[in-house]
């Protein structure tokens, strides 16, 4: 893979990018979120949490008993503001 | 987005940060404000030993979940004031900085559909007109003209202040760890302070890790988390958490000026830089109680809830999709106003909390301010209206009536 291989394709986020966090001692995926954007966009990091997970595990800043992905955002899919307006108020909890 | 590295190679902050043993002021919470004020403490007082204690990663708590708003529509003199600074100070930060900070002036648009809204935005004119602040009233047709597919049947009066306007609140929080970090300041992270215990001149901070740290002052900057901290040394001060939720939408190409907030239903929506439509809603209380607990669960409740309302105001959102919604805490004061200054009983322990929501748009002026108080003595009225020893004095009086969300 080239340095300027994209990572995450919503975010531009390129290999260099999470080269550049690890350098400055950020070296967990909620850490990399929230310094580079990976995993915001429409994908919501299904494409490119394993991927970095396994870019952190190659270069030796994380173990494989210890990736996780972020905490995953409702909703599964993007829903609708006026689909959601038609539902029902419930107060539920998760 | 992709950030801009500033300072390859220059670690900023883990959990395996060497700690002195001993500083001049260690300040707990690695928030907006925290860093805020270390990076400014650290250029006033160079010479001053000064770490960041962090329990999570940076980005964490309620500084990476706000809707990056900043306004200087306010309803009390000393906040328009604050917040005249605060958006000048924005003005020049992402090159004091060296990060991409995603400011846009695009203004705040207030709209009334009651009598007392009405009434409040004739009176918050009069009052920013006084301070100095661009606030000017305006028409249904004159705030359609600002913000084309707002539904303005019902719509009485609409305020707007040019200068208002939004950020991306990440890069802050980077920024400023970069730039204490640069000028001295350790940065430690994933570490909490269990306990602080008063010692000759000065406390004592017990660590998560089973280390202590001595610092001559302490400031208390963990937000939603501060009474816990407060609790330790017996400070009793009436803050409390309050979850909040909001959501993004898919980014879109720029449609949207400004940030607009409806008073009467507490909803407010702005594009960010990104391209996201950000929103959030005054939400009534969830009947289990568990909007105190500081657990940070979204609900559906919510989604359904604020897309009536936004779908009502702005009918072209019905066909746009919510791509993610979080939750927040805000550290809410009992008269709406923030805790700043010396613990009462503790005057080396000085609080920088309470902000009720609306911190992260304060934290570039209350940084600067408070560093300038820590660094020579001298406090600034801004700071000093909010007292924490207000409360025991019975002097908590005026309250703040444009608190939103």
């Amino acid at each position: 893979m080239s340095e300027r291989s994209f990572v995450c394709r919503c975010e531009d986020v390129t290999l260099a990018e999470i080269g550049h966090t690890i350098d400055r001692g950020l070296a967990t995926v909620e850490e990399i979120k929230r310094y580079t954007g990976l995993g915001t966009g429409p994908c919501q990091g299904k494409e490119c949490v394993g991927l970095l997970c396994r870019i952190l595990i190659e270069r030796g800043v994380l173990t494989p008993a210890a990736a996780q992905p972020f905490t995953a955002r409702p909703p599964v899919e993007p829903v609708t503001f006026g689909s959601l307006a038609a539902g029902a108020v419930e107060d539920e909890r998760p | 987005m992709s950030s801009t590295p500033p300072l390859p190679g220059t670690p900023m902050g883990s959990p395996s940060q060497p700690l002195p043993p001993a500083v001049d002021v260690a300040i707990v919470g690695a928030g907006i404000m925290g860093l805020a004020l270390a990076y400014h403490l650290a250029r006033f007082a160079p010479r001053l030993k000064i770490a960041v204690i962090e329990r999570s990663y940076l980005v964490s708590g309620a500084s990476g979940r706000n809707g990056g708003g900043l306004r200087m529509q306010w309803g009390d003199a000393g906040n328009v004031r604050l917040m005249m600074e605060s958006i000048a100070e924005c003005k020049g930060l992402a090159q004091e900085l060296d990060i991409n900070l995603w400011f846009r002036q695009g203004g705040y648009l207030f709209l009334a559909r009651s009598e007392a809204g009405e009434r409040r935005l004739i009176r918050n004119a009069e009052l920013h007109a006084e301070v100095g602040a661009p606030t000017r009233l305006l028409s249904a047709a004159e705030a359609q003209a600002i913000v084309p597919q707002l539904a303005v049947d019902d719509l009485r009066l609409a305020s707007f202040n040019p200068e208002d306007g939004v950020v991306f609140p990440w890069p802050f929080v980077w920024g400023y760890a970069a730039q204490a970090v640069r000028r001295g300041v350790t940065l430690r992270t994933h570490t909490g302070v269990t306990r602080l215990e008063p010692v000759q001149d000065g406390y004592l901070l017990r660590l998560t890790s089973g280390e202590t740290v001595q610092a001559q002052r302490v400031v208390n900057a963990t937000g939603a988390w501060s009474h816990t901290l407060n609790r330790s040394l017996g400070i009793s001060l009436p803050n409390q958490p309050h979850r909040h939720e909001i959501l993004s939408s898919e980014p879109l190409k720029p449609f949207l000026d400004p940030l607009v907030v409806d008073l009467g239903s507490g909803l407010y929506f702005s594009q960010s830089t990104r391209g996201e439509l950000v929103t959030g809603i005054t939400l009534p209380d969830a009947a289990d109680g568990s909007d105190t607990a500081l657990t940070l669960h979204s609900s559906l409740r919510f989604l359904a809830h604020i897309s009536r309302t936004l779908t009502h105001l702005m009918p072209i959102t019905a066909a746009m999709k919510v791509l993610r919604q979080w939750v927040g805490p805000y550290d809410v004061s009992p008269d709406g106003d923030a805790i700043v200054g010396p613990s009462p009983g503790h005057p080396g322990v000085i609080q920088l909390c309470g902000f009720t929501g609306h911190g992260f748009m304060m934290a570039p002026a209350v940084g600067r301010l408070l560093a300038r108080w820590l660094a020579d003595g001298t406090p600034h009225p801004m700071l000093t209206r909010w007292d924490p020893a207000r409360f025991a004095a019975g002097q908590q009086s005026r309250r703040e009536d444009m608190i939103i969300g």
